[in-house]
């Protein structure tokens, strides 16, 4: 379709990993100056081929051209030397050096011995005014939002004189208004001939931005689309390959008794500054109370406060009827209140522990799964068996280790365990935190499952279309306060986004 | 009410305070009122609240030429006093339950003060009713502080790339006993000071012989860094214990030490000329080795790299950068710094080699390191730190203090303790140090 050049193209690239075929035989083509979206769910090996593209990997068959040429990238160095330039999901920064010299690093500027940070700096303003992509050369990159961190790696691209840039799930750690912020950068880079390659697998992203979209599954290009008349659920389609249901259906909620009741909760965080202040809301029974904000606004020192992982400073918790403020942790699970934490890794579960053993993490100790003091393995290997099937957990047995499984199935295998267990207080933060777009799909469902069940749901994410689909009723919180809670009925993007950005509601619509 | 470090802290302060006060206070018969009369011409007294009364703890300053030579008269009663109150006054605020953020940083700050003050409060404590010569020790808290502190600088080549280096001990008791078989051997054939050098040169290439199988070990190898530092250190003790018996007990060589010297006009200047500016090579060398290190690390391509790979090897490999030539290189340096810091004890020190001669000092290295968070300049006034604590052993048996030397030598970790683990906050190392490079 697009008459202009092509700068970068794969033909029959394929790459094997033990056991798994990563990329097989892919063909792509990117013309100068366009957006070339790439749709994959988790594991579809977006990342394997970009990795390949960029050195980091060495392909088993196939070759690459950049300008029609054949060429052999060896490592990052070729790559670059090629005008390759890639921003990876997880940025590839240095926190405690600064942007000028997270920026100059491996293409280092000197006068004699010693480092050139003047001549970088300047540089770095030159591109920085060029492109539209502002930043202080001087400030320390642990010191900056991520937003920026972005557009520091973006920088870091230009600076190499990339002019084909890989932009991995740019938007994954992005606000609406940063990531209406990049796509501004984005265009600015089109319009100076620079090419891009934007990999998510947000689809209203991807069709909003895009020239062109390649969709993979299972290593496989299994279709291209045209963004003008693909749509959403065509693509979700193409990449789950079976038919999705994006939106959440759900009844109109029946909220009871409130089970959570927050009084004037005051909570400080690691560095002992006050990260929730003063907050009062409550969750009723059969009701999702969905929490907004962009990440960093008191939502995880608020969630580990109402779980007893973090000391509360001042105020009131009471669950279903009961102050459990400063409990342990176990008496408030045992109070009934179920979490499926934010950073699943790090506080969901015991990565080297098998599917099983983290299938009893809090209730180890009790009936059916203890007897006496043993274990009683066949009610644990039953219950375990029966939950992966339930909640449709991937793995060839129960018996493999949790961290073996992938980020979507972790997460699924979380879920079992906490949704299983009598509760009345449901707590999920991010639960599709990286999770593919089938078991986003499933979870939601769940979730709304456990509503209608009379559980009352505190649900914490961070990513606004979640939020909006499913929650009953909407709080804002921004820098450690809940700034407005309006019902789902009548929330929009619109006015959400500018909440989370903190722009509180006149006084005047509301008395 | 929470537990928190600043508490402990000012309970102990609040402890030490009181008992200095109670032993203050029962002396104060001593305290003689000020008088103008009563001032000696050629005493500068210090912050003296009254005349030099019964007890005193004089510290000189002698100088060649007499004229420059001056006393501190410290009234040991009133010192104490003015100390046992600051004591006190620093934990009483530190249990105030204030919670805003200035008080605590005026808790944090006085607390760190009075941990500053214990070091010359034990000085002066000891050295009550006697004099004693500051000059020779803070000379020796220099010459002290050397291997420790091009041990620590050692510790930074390494540990800023990225690879933990438990080993410099190990490196350091290499470098001493090769670099004095090297001096056995040659000696006899070369005039002069000429085996010395020999020697150091040796015990030099030895230390980065012993890096270079420690970055084998642990950068092409992956093996755990403390895992590989500890064959290091062992493998090293077995070593240099068989050379000496083998070689250096069977040498007939004069055992001479490099010699002296002063740097011109330098070494005039009164206190610092004698401290600073007379000595031998390698103590010359250290002053070299803290401004070469800071310089490296701070403003030159292979510094930023290395901080880089240090913190966040991922991200320099996406850019192009070796990440294991970049630690193995760095490994290899501080190995060569260890073996130099060995050399300061058998040809320097000693004339000669004794098993195990560097007792623990490249683990006291270390933990000037740690003390400094990893910056040459920190590390290097942590290693003085712990050169003045050994040089104040001596000094404490010299003025015959009947406090038992084992006590005396806990000094300097309790300041340690104290300033580091305490209240300057975490110590941070370099995020990736320990972890072997993986290439996902």
């Amino acid at each position: 379709m697009s008459e202009a050049p092509v700068v970068l193209e794969v033909r029959g690239l394929t790459k094997r990993f033990p056991g798994v075929l990563a990329n097989d035989h892919i063909d792509l083509k990117l013309h100068q100056g366009e957006v070339l979206g790439l749709l994959g769910e988790n594991g579809a090996g977006k990342s394997t081929l970009m990795n390949m593209i960029y050195g980091l990997y060495s392909p088993d068959e196939g070759e690459i051209l950049v300008n029609g040429k054949p060429v052999n990238i060896k490592n990052p160095n070729d790559a670059i030397a090629l005008g390759i330039g890639m921003v990876h999901q997880h940025f590839q920064l240095v926190p405690v050096l600064t942007v000028t010299e997270n920026i100059m690093l491996g293409t280092e500027s000197v006068r004699g011995p010693f480092l050139d940070r003047h001549k970088a700096r300047q540089r770095i303003l030159q591109i920085s005014q060029q492109y539209g992509l502002d930043v202080d050369p001087d400030a320390l990159v642990q010191d900056l939002p991520v937003g920026v961190q972005q557009r520091v790696e973006i920088i870091k691209a230009l600076y190499r004189h990339a002019n084909i840039l890989i932009l991995d799930e740019p938007s994954a750690v992005l606000t609406p208004q940063e990531t209406q912020g990049l796509f501004q950068v984005m265009r600015t880079l089109i319009d100076q001939g620079v090419s891009i390659i934007f990999i998510s697998h947000k689809l209203k992203e991807v069709l909003h931005i895009c020239d062109n979209i390649a969709v993979l599954r299972l290593g496989k290009v299994v279709g291209s689309a045209d963004p003008k008349t693909a749509t959403q659920e065509s693509l979700a389609s193409m990449m789950v390959g079976r038919e999705v249901l994006l939106r959440v259906e759900k009844s109109p909620a029946t909220p009871g008794e409130p089970v959570l009741a927050v009084q004037n909760l005051t909570v400080q965080d690691d560095r002992n500054l006050i990260a929730v202040n003063n907050l009062t809301f409550d969750v009723h029974a059969g009701e999702i109370l969905g929490i907004a904000g962009v990440q960093g606004n008191g939502q995880t020192e608020l969630v580990e406060a109402i779980t007893s992982l973090r000391p509360v400073v001042g105020g009131k918790i009471i669950v279903a009827g009961k102050d459990v403020t400063n409990f342990t942790p176990r008496k408030v699970t045992e109070t009934g209140v179920s979490h499926v934490p934010e950073d699943r890794q790090k506080h969901g579960m015991v990565s080297s522990f098998s599917i099983r053993d983290n299938m009893r993490l809090q209730t180890y100790y009790k009936k059916p799964f203890a007897k006496g003091i043993v274990a009683n393995d066949k009610a644990i290997n039953q219950a375990s068996e029966q939950w992966v099937a339930e909640y449709d957990v991937r793995t060839p047995s129960i018996f493999v280790s949790m961290g073996s499984l992938s980020g979507g199935n972790q997460q699924k295998a979380v879920v079992a365990r906490e949704f299983t267990r009598a509760s009345k207080l449901l707590i999920v933060a991010q639960p599709t935190r990286g999770v593919d777009v089938g078991s986003i799909e499933f979870i939601h469902k769940q979730i709304v499952k456990m509503r209608d069940a009379g559980t009352g749901v505190l649900l914490v994410s961070t990513e606004l279309d979640e939020i909006l689909s499913l929650s009953d009723r909407i709080a804002v919180m921004y820098a450690g306060e809940i700034i407005a809670i309006i019902p789902a009925a009548d929330a929009d993007r619109e006015r959400i986004g500018l909440l989370m950005a903190g722009v509180r509601e006149g006084a005047v619509q509301h008395e | 009410m929470k537990i928190t470090r600043t508490f402990i802290f000012s309970i102990v302060f609040l402890l030490a305070g009181g008992l200095l006060l109670i032993a203050a206070l029962q002396r104060t018969n001593e305290i003689v009122p000020y008088r103008m009369t009563t001032l000696p011409q050629h005493v500068v007294p210090s912050v003296a609240f009254e005349a030099p009364g019964v007890t005193t703890s004089i510290l000189r300053f002698p100088n060649e030429d007499d004229s420059l030579s001056f006393n501190l008269e410290i009234p040991t009663v009133s010192y104490s006093l003015i100390v046992a109150l600051l004591f006190v006054g620093v934990g009483t605020y530190g249990l105030v339950p204030l919670q805003n953020e200035r008080a605590q940083r005026t808790k944090t700050n006085g607390l760190i003060l009075a941990g500053i003050l214990i070091i010359p409060t034990v000085l002066i404590l000891a050295a009550a009713g006697q004099s004693t010569n500051m000059i020779s020790m803070l000379g020796a808290s220099f010459r002290l502080g050397t291997p420790i502190i091009i041990g620590a600088m050692a510790g930074i080549w390494c540990e800023r790339s990225g690879v933990v280096n438990i080993a410099i001990e190990g490196m350091m008791l290499t470098g001493a006993a090769f670099g004095f078989v090297a001096y056995t051997f040659v000696t006899a054939s070369i005039p002069g000071q000429g085996g010395l050098w020999i020697g150091i040169a040796v015990a030099v290439a030895s230390g980065g012989l012993m890096a270079l199988l420690h970055a084998w070990l642990s950068v092409t190898f992956k093996t755990d860094q403390i895992i590989s530092g500890t064959v290091i250190n062992i493998m090293a003790l077995g070593l240099t214990a068989f050379m000496r018996r083998e070689v250096i007990l069977n040498a007939d060589a004069s055992f001479e030490t490099l010699s002296e010297f002063s740097i011109p006009l330098l070494s005039k200047i009164p206190v610092l000329g004698e401290v600073l500016f007379t000595g031998k090579p390698i103590f010359f060398s250290m002053f070299l080795l803290v401004i070469l290190t800071h310089v490296m690390l701070y403003y030159t391509r292979w510094g930023l790299r290395t901080r880089a790979v240090g913190e966040n090897p991922h991200a320099a490999d996406t850019l192009g950068i070796n990440v294991q030539r970049n630690r193995y290189i760095n490994v290899i340096i501080g190995g060569l710094i260890a073996g130099l810091a060995g050399a300061w004890f058998s040809l320097e020190t000693a004339g000669g080699f004794r098993d195990g001669m560097t007792s623990g000092t490249g683990f006291i290295a270390l933990a000037a390191m740690i003390f400094g968070k990893w910056t040459p300049f920190g590390a290097a006034a942590g290693g003085l730190l712990f050169g003045f604590s050994q040089a104040l052993d001596t000094r404490f048996q010299l003025l015959n203090v009947p406090i038992p030397v084992q006590f005396v030598q806990m000094t300097p970790y309790l300041v340690t303790m104290i300033v580091l683990a305490g209240l300057v906050g975490r110590a941070t190392a370099p995020k990736a140090v320990g972890q072997p490079y993986e290439k996902e």
